[in-house]
């Protein structure tokens, strides 16, 4: 199982890449979509995990790009805002167990990504 | 030891209505559009002119023509009781001549010079007609030849008497008032008859003088009136109770001959009288009648009085309902403008706290991060010690050490900054740098721009002027507009910042190319609740709020735009805010 990590924060990102690897989950991160669809033309992917709010393109349209490069690949949004309407967007759209507040919890994430996975 | 001056001030305190000094702390803020004082004032003033003048104008016009009205009628009476009297005398007169010419006619000399014959005569004609004195003859020659009456008067030369002149020539005469050689004043009517060709005899009587006086006595013509008669050199033929007794020359000059009644005024000593007279035909006589105009006037007066005591409490009543019910309107006026002041206020709280919770929101997201950070690399750390068998003095333990405490670092700088904002809600004034201000405003809203890929550009003099004036204001006077612009914008607009000096002030120009507002919108854009905004995000205050603050520290702003191609916001601050009554209560309280 692969996962792909994308925040504009790098420090955070690549602290939650070096966790996973830790756990024995091969992990991949990216500080901009732009770096996340370089990576996901290289690797295959099982998981992306999305901030919701990056700069210029944000976690939902960057979603909407990966989708149509790689139609398996399933998503995970973290955001640290958590505002209403993206709230409201992310349970009509994912459900309730696909979204994460930041600062998140490493074995949360890695249900989840059991979760999405099964 | 209470003073009058001090109970007016005592009493007027009590009855002043409540708006009364609200006008002092009018200022250029829309907070206090009215002044009270002055609409009370207009409002008094005009429905005052427009209800009272027509009044006093139809006032005035009534009473002069009643005025008018009664002095004619005082003019047509006097004329009336002139010519009225004036028959009565002439009558009077001419009724005695003709009896006398009868006599004359019907006897003969011899019959006439006969005493027995004449005392008959005389007889006769005081009981018949009434008024003779006596009766005499005169011959040719101007001699009474026959006479019978109270004097003795027979043999007396009448040559020189100016009525034997007249009658010889005219054939009768009415005498004016004489003495004669009795010694009395009496009036004589003599007629003339030709018993033969050469020679003239005339019949003389006097009149009884009582009996003359008494014609004039029977009229009702006032306590202040007058009825006499003069001759044509102005002597006195009856007694005047206003100028004297008989032969007194009135103290004015004798009338002007005119056939018919004529009446005139004249004043005096400062009493202004009616005078009215009239010529007896074929006499020297004038009858005059002379009335107290006040007099006269009297009832018309008493009326004047009531007419102006009318208009009087008219005026009164007028200028009461007046005043009772502009007051009744103004202070409506003040109780409203009050209530939408303190509507103002509220939202103008509401839309801080909005603004407060809007920062919260922002800065709890940027608070967020570095503790996602903080909380990574604790874990890591602690991965390190439960799942591999590395131990602390490794070097790889310093790295995440190192950015827990740079990103408590950056935790720690929000929350100042956003306890900066908090402390800058309440009010005072200090020595500001502008762009400073704006700086700060960016670092709160750039997040947004960043996520919606807004450029802004900002141009700020490095000789900026430091200006005095309330920061808390100002924020929430950028942070309102820089919103606005935002709401106006499309992710990827652009958004200018630019500050301008001249020397009075200074002016922030904010240009967004968003949608722009509508022609019809831009004068209106600053009324409160109004608002384009379509979705539930408006509010329409945000910018009645900023116009209020803005003219609260004594600035201006104004706004220019194009739909389609974006909007100018040039708020004008000036160096220093004049010191206003708000301003100073903020002063105290911040």
């Amino acid at each position: 199982m692969r996962i792909l990590l994308v925040d504009d924060e790098q420090e955070l990102v690549s602290t939650i890449c070096e966790r996973l690897r830790l756990r024995g989950i091969e992990a991949e991160w990216a500080t901009s979509s732009k770096d996340a669809l370089k990576q996901t033309a290289i690797k295959d992917f099982d998981v992306a995990v999305l901030d919701i709010k990056m700069p210029r393109i944000g976690g939902f349209e960057l979603k909407k790009s990966l989708q149509a490069c790689c139609p398996h690949m399933k998503f995970i949004f973290m955001t640290g805002y958590g505002s209403e309407q993206d709230f409201k967007t992310i349970i009509e759209e994912f459900g309730q167990d696909n979204y994460l507040f930041k600062p998140v919890d490493i074995e949360e994430l890695i249900t989840k990504i059991a979760l999405v996975c099964a | 030891m209470v003073t009058e001056t001090s109970l007016g001030t005592n009493m007027w305190n009590r009855i002043k209505p409540k708006f009364w000094n609200y006008h002092y702390v009018t200022g250029k803020s829309s907070r206090w559009m009215f002044n009270y004082r002055r609409i009370w004032k207009q409002a008094v003033l005009t429905t005052a002119v427009v209800s009272l003048l027509p009044l006093i104008v139809i006032t005035a016009v009534a009473y002069n023509l009643t005025h008018r009205a009664a002095e004619a009628e005082l003019v047509a009476s006097t004329s009336r009781l002139v010519s009225n009297t004036r028959r009565t005398v002439t009558a009077f007169l001419a009724e005695r001549q003709e009896a006398l010419k009868f006599i004359i006619a019907d006897n003969s000399l011899e019959a006439l010079k006969t005493p027995k014959r004449l005392r008959e005569i005389l007889k006769n004609l005081q009981m018949a007609v009434g008024g003779f004195v006596d009766i005499g003859i005169i011959d040719a020659t101007g001699r009474q030849i026959a006479y019978e009456g109270p004097y003795e008067l027979e043999g007396k030369d009448y040559s020189q008497d100016q009525c034997f002149t007249v009658a010889s020539s005219k054939g009768s005469c009415i005498s004016h008032m004489v003495m004669g050689f009795r010694n009395q004043p009496h009036l004589v009517i003599t007629v003339k008859r030709s018993f033969s060709a050469s020679s003239n005899t005339m019949l003389r009587s006097s009149i009884d003088t009582e009996k003359f006086h008494e014609l004039l006595k029977r009229i009702d013509i006032g306590a202040h009136g007058d009825i006499f008669i003069i001759n044509r050199q102005g002597e006195l033929q009856t007694p005047s109770h206003r100028y004297g007794s008989l032969f007194t020359r009135i103290p004015m000059e004798a009338p002007p001959y005119a056939e018919h009644t004529q009446v005139y005024e004249t004043v005096n000593k400062d009493a202004p009288l009616i005078i009215g007279y009239a010529f007896i035909p074929d006499t020297e006589f004038i009858l005059m009648i002379v009335k107290d105009k006040h007099e006269r006037m009297r009832p018309w007066l008493e009326t004047r009085i009531k007419l102006l005591g009318f208009l009087l409490i008219s005026v009164v009543a007028v200028l009461g309902v007046i005043l009772s019910v502009s007051t009744f309107l103004v202070h409506n006026i003040f109780l409203a403008d009050q209530k939408r002041l303190a509507a103002l206020h509220h939202a103008e709280y509401t839309n801080k706290l909005a603004s407060i919770g809007r920062m919260a929101a922002s800065v709890a997201h940027e608070i967020n991060n570095p503790l996602a950070v903080i909380n990574e690399k604790a874990g890591l750390i602690k991965d390190w010690f439960t799942l591999t068998s590395k131990y602390t003095e490794d070097p790889m333990v310093l790295q995440p050490i190192d950015a827990i405490l740079y990103s408590v670092k950056r935790a720690g700088k929000i929350t100042k900054r956003m306890l900066t904002f908090a402390r800058n809600l309440a009010s005072s004034i200090e020595e500001i740098h502008v762009d400073d201000i704006i700086k700060e405003v960016l670092h709160f809203l750039g997040k947004e721009a960043e996520y919606r890929d807004i450029s802004i550009r900002t141009a700020f003099p490095y000789d900026l002027p430091v200006i005095r004036s309330d920061r808390g204001k100002l924020e929430q006077i950028f942070i309102n507009v820089i919103n606005n612009a935002y709401a106006a914008m499309k992710d990827g607009g652009h958004l200018d910042i630019e500050i301008s000096t001249d020397s009075n002030g200074i002016a922030v120009t904010i240009a967004d190319d968003g949608c722009g507002i509508p022609e019809e919108d831009i004068e209106r854009i600053f009324e409160p609740f109004f608002s384009t905004k379509t979705g539930e995000s408006g509010t329409g205050l945000g910018l009645s709020i900023t116009y209020n603050l803005v003219h609260e520290i004594g600035g201006n702003i104004k706004v220019k735009s194009q739909v389609g191609r974006g909007t100018q916001f040039t708020i004008r601050l000036p160096l220093q805010i004049e010191p206003t009554k708000e301003n100073l209560n903020a002063d105290t309280v911040g």
